[in-house]
């Protein structure tokens, strides 16, 4: 493993350095269809789950046919798709916003030998590297973060509960029976870098211990300060301890302040608080960022807690999918899953949903708690 | 055989959903293999490290990984995250382990030759490990040791004409909708304007000097697909002015079943015929729209462009002709303050390419100015605009107050009048007030 430079000279960092440069431009990599007919699209249509057919006025069709992916991928799996991209879309692909892998075509003809070709690739013990599905009013993959493979903050992991929701969820993956998108995300910890707060339903890791303090090395690793500013409930105070025999600067917390956000241990790395007990998943539901109908809205809580069960977290999953199942039976077509909760009132939703409504549930979090407590004598029993 | 015993994380190679585990053992397999001689820069058996560490935090339900640490390229204080493991004995391979952030083009389209390009320096430079894509947008690529990242960067910029993405206290990468691409709903160049924009703020970008993250994203409707309205500092939002294009025949093909409502998307169950009155005219949340006599009429005026009816019927009717953005401001996940959405703050802008954006880009501008004036250290803008109120944004970018701004007037008479908006200004002589009223 001898190292190989590229060129670059550590004594010159500057010499013909090239910097600025931004991303490669988008039509670069248009399809020619694409390129001929962006900005004249007239309608599309879903043929079939996973598949689409986008109509020009030139009188062009472009056939899209979109794959589930896990977005953590290896490089290995990255050429297979090049080379699924070769062999029937001339060499161009692209990924959703929703981590979904899209193939297009220009003519019929070539949908269904694609789709085939997709459907064949199993990795070696058995699950599919690119099933067809994700579309219209169904259950399209999941957005989400990081978590333990890669992540410093994370109250649980993200890519094991996400494949263990989608295995729960893949048959609404490849069909269109739920009465509107039902959009679920995740996210390992409250930072949210995948922004769960506006989903259908979340999944959101969260922790439930108050940091530690390692005495012995704060003052050397963190800025006190810091450290202190970026507690949202000002639960840090500076404290001087005795350890050892000698007198350190260090920091007390007020345990039934803290939110357990972690954002002190973001800036001083002597606050840990992950906990294989203390930390779990929060389930949320009811979010949208759609303005279709009704104005977007925030998730809300539905279950505080629940156990970090790996491998499969079945107590998360058994949750889903009894929510999934409920609002699929009970909500009026084009009604989201929170659009569905309020028409019945989240009493009834709690009652149809078989979930336990406990004291976590009402919020107590600053002056926008108030307006979530019911200021009316309308309710139902 | 495998380095190390992974029980648990075999438990998720079953199942019908695309497998990470076995993606990830198939990449070990092909690391070990090296058919085609690679001069691996980083350890061999970095995927099986990997493995290893993902196991043991299964077991113990914990993380592995430290704070990141200060690295990253010359001139550059984003686009690399550290990343060290807290095992690195039982780890070697994984022990140094940073981030690089690829900027992704807009759109997420890609020519296989270039995804090849990507994947043949990061399987040399790297673990071969990537996100396709991160959360903010980025080509993530998982995992490298710190003699790499200029050597990457190097092979990056002269090879692949490619640059970095951003992170830390700088504008994230801009993300955006497939928009005009492959989409009619599209109300301006989603694309272009990303783009753009990308190049325009390069030094935003790289070298951080705001008080925390911005974030923009570019949705080409009110469907919102890129979710700006929740993970933007400033999203984009395409809209129209004038009126909704009807097609009366094709409405007429909808309510007679000769046309798919929904575009099909609601196929999977038999939900009954088409009701037009039912699924379009009475869900129209501002009760603008009316079907009489085969003909359906929009009081556009009092429309607030929802979707919903060009979402049910996409091939009768099309947003109208007179395009451009909403811009809202201040969308962000929880951490400090609870979430924000976004909120409006300009109603309708043109998006004009041949004027370089400059319209988008005054706006812009203001707000950055008053953000780096007024914000806070780790403060993102939509704290500060509930930290010093929205007036003051407003003052700051020299928007006039209109009622779009608000979803209802203040519940409160709790106003901070101006000195300068009361008549006779706030001094006055008390001695003689006191002529008039005894103490």
């Amino acid at each position: 493993m001898a190292f190989i430079s590229s060129g670059y000279d550590p004594s010159k960092p500057m010499e013909n350095r090239i910097t600025d440069i931004g991303p490669r431009k988008y039509d670069e990599f248009y399809p020619p269809v694409i390129a001929n007919n962006k900005g004249k699209w007239l309608y599309h249509e879903i043929l079939q789950p996973g598949v689409l057919v986008h109509v020009s006025e030139t009188g062009d069709e472009v056939y899209t046919v979109r794959a589930g992916g896990a977005r953590l991928m290896s490089v290995t799996l990255i050429r297979e798709i090049c080379e699924i991209a070769d062999k029937h879309c001339d060499g161009y692909v692209r990924w959703t916003t929703r981590n979904n892998i899209e193939f297009m075509v220009d003519s019929k003809d070539k949908v269904q030998p694609l789709i085939d070709d997709l459907e064949s690739r199993k990795f070696d013990a058995g699950s599919f590297k690119f099933p067809v599905g994700g579309t219209g009013a169904g259950i399209t993959n999941i957005v989400h973060t990081q978590g333990w493979i890669h992540c410093h903050t994370p109250a649980t992991d993200a890519s094991g509960p996400v494949k263990a929701t989608m295995d729960v969820l893949f048959d609404d993956f490849k069909n269109m029976r739920m009465p509107a998108n039902v959009r679920v995300s995740l996210a390992c910890c409250l930072n949210m870098c995948g922004a769960v707060h506006c989903s259908d339903i979340a999944i959101l890791g969260y922790h439930r211990k108050p940091p530690m303090i390692d005495h012995e090395y704060l003052d050397k690793m963190c800025e006190i300060p810091l450290a202190i500013a970026s507690c949202p409930t000002a639960a840090i105070k500076p404290k001087k301890v005795e350890f050892n025999g000698q007198t350190l600067n260090s920091v007390e917390v007020n345990n039934s302040r803290c939110m357990f956000c972690g954002n002190c241990y973001t800036m001083c790395p002597c606050l840990p608080l992950s906990d294989k007990e203390g930390d779990g998943i929060v389930l949320m539901v009811g979010g949208k960022v759609s303005n279709r109908i009704s104005e977007p809205k925030f998730s809300k809580v539905a279950v505080a807690f629940l156990p970090n069960d790996a491998p499969r977290w079945p107590q998360t999953t058994d949750k889903i999918k009894k929510i999934v199942e409920v609002y699929a039976a009970d909500a009026r077509k084009y009604e989201r899953v929170g659009e569905w909760a309020e028409r019945i009132g989240w009493e009834r939703f709690f009652e149809k949903c078989e979930l336990e409504f406990t004291h976590h549930l009402i919020d107590d979090f600053r002056d926008p708690a108030y307006y979530t407590w019911r200021q009316s004598t309308q309710f139902k029993f | 055989m495998a380095k190390h015993k992974t029980p648990l994380l075999d438990q998720l190679e079953s199942g019908p959903w695309p497998s990470f585990v076995s993606d990830m053992k198939q990449e070990a397999e092909a690391r070990a293999k090296n058919v085609n001689n690679v001069e691996y820069q980083i350890p061999v058996d970095v995927v099986e490290d990997l493995l290893g560490v993902l196991e043991l935090s299964f077991d113990d339900g914990t993380t592995h990984w430290k704070h990141g640490g200060i690295v990253g390229v010359f001139g550059y204080g984003g686009g690399v995250i550290g990343r060290y493991c807290d095992q690195p004995e039982k780890f070697p391979g994984v022990a140094h382990f940073h981030t690089i952030r690829v900027a992704q083009p807009s759109g997420k389209f890609y020519k296989t030759e270039f995804l090849r390009q990507l994947c043949d320096l990061w399987d040399f430079r790297g673990s071969g490990l990537t996100n396709m894509h991160g959360s903010t947008g980025d080509i993530i690529w998982l995992g490298t040791t710190t003699p790499q990242i200029e050597e990457i960067f190097y092979e990056l910029t002269h090879n692949l004409n490619q640059d970095l993405g951003g992170s830390g206290s700088n504008l994230r990468t801009p993300a955006d909708c497939i928009g005009q691409a492959r989409c009619e709903y599209a109300c301006y160049d989603t694309q272009d304007l990303c783009y753009q924009l990308t190049l325009d703020y390069q030094d935003e970008l790289h070298r951080p000097a705001f008080p925390y993250k911005f974030k923009f994203k570019f949705d080409g409707c009110p469907n919102g697909c890129v979710a700006s309205i929740a993970r933007a500092d400033m999203s984009f939002i395409g809209t129209w002015k004038d009126e909704i294009r009807i097609d009366q025949d094709a409405v007429g093909g909808y309510v007679s079943g000769d046309l798919k409502p929904n575009a099909g998307a609601h196929s999977g169950r038999d939900w009954g015929a088409f009701n037009i009155e039912k699924e379009v005219i009475n869900l129209c949340p501002t009760e603008c729209m009316r079907y009489e006599n085969g003909k359906l009429e929009i009081n556009n005026r009092e429309c607030t462009r929802c979707m919903h009816c060009i979402n049910v019927m996409p091939r009768a009717l099309r947003p109208g002709v007179q395009t451009g953005c909403s811009i809202l401001v201040g969308a962000k996940a929880p951490i400090l303050d609870g979430a924000q959405m976004g909120s409006l703050l300009v109603p309708f802008v043109e998006v004009n390419k041949e004027s370089g954006y400059e319209e988008v880009k005054a706006v812009i501008e203001a707000i950055w100015d008053y953000w780096m004036e007024e914000g806070k250290n780790r403060e993102r803008l939509g704290e500060l605009m509930k930290r010093r109120g929205f007036q003051s944004l407003l003052e700051a970018v020299g928007i006039d107050p209109i009622p779009q701004h608000v979803s209802e007037p203040r519940h409160n008479p709790y106003i901070f009048w101006k000195e300068d908006e009361v008549e006779g200004g706030w001094e006055r002589d008390v001695t003689e007030y006191r002529k008039h009223h005894q103490r």
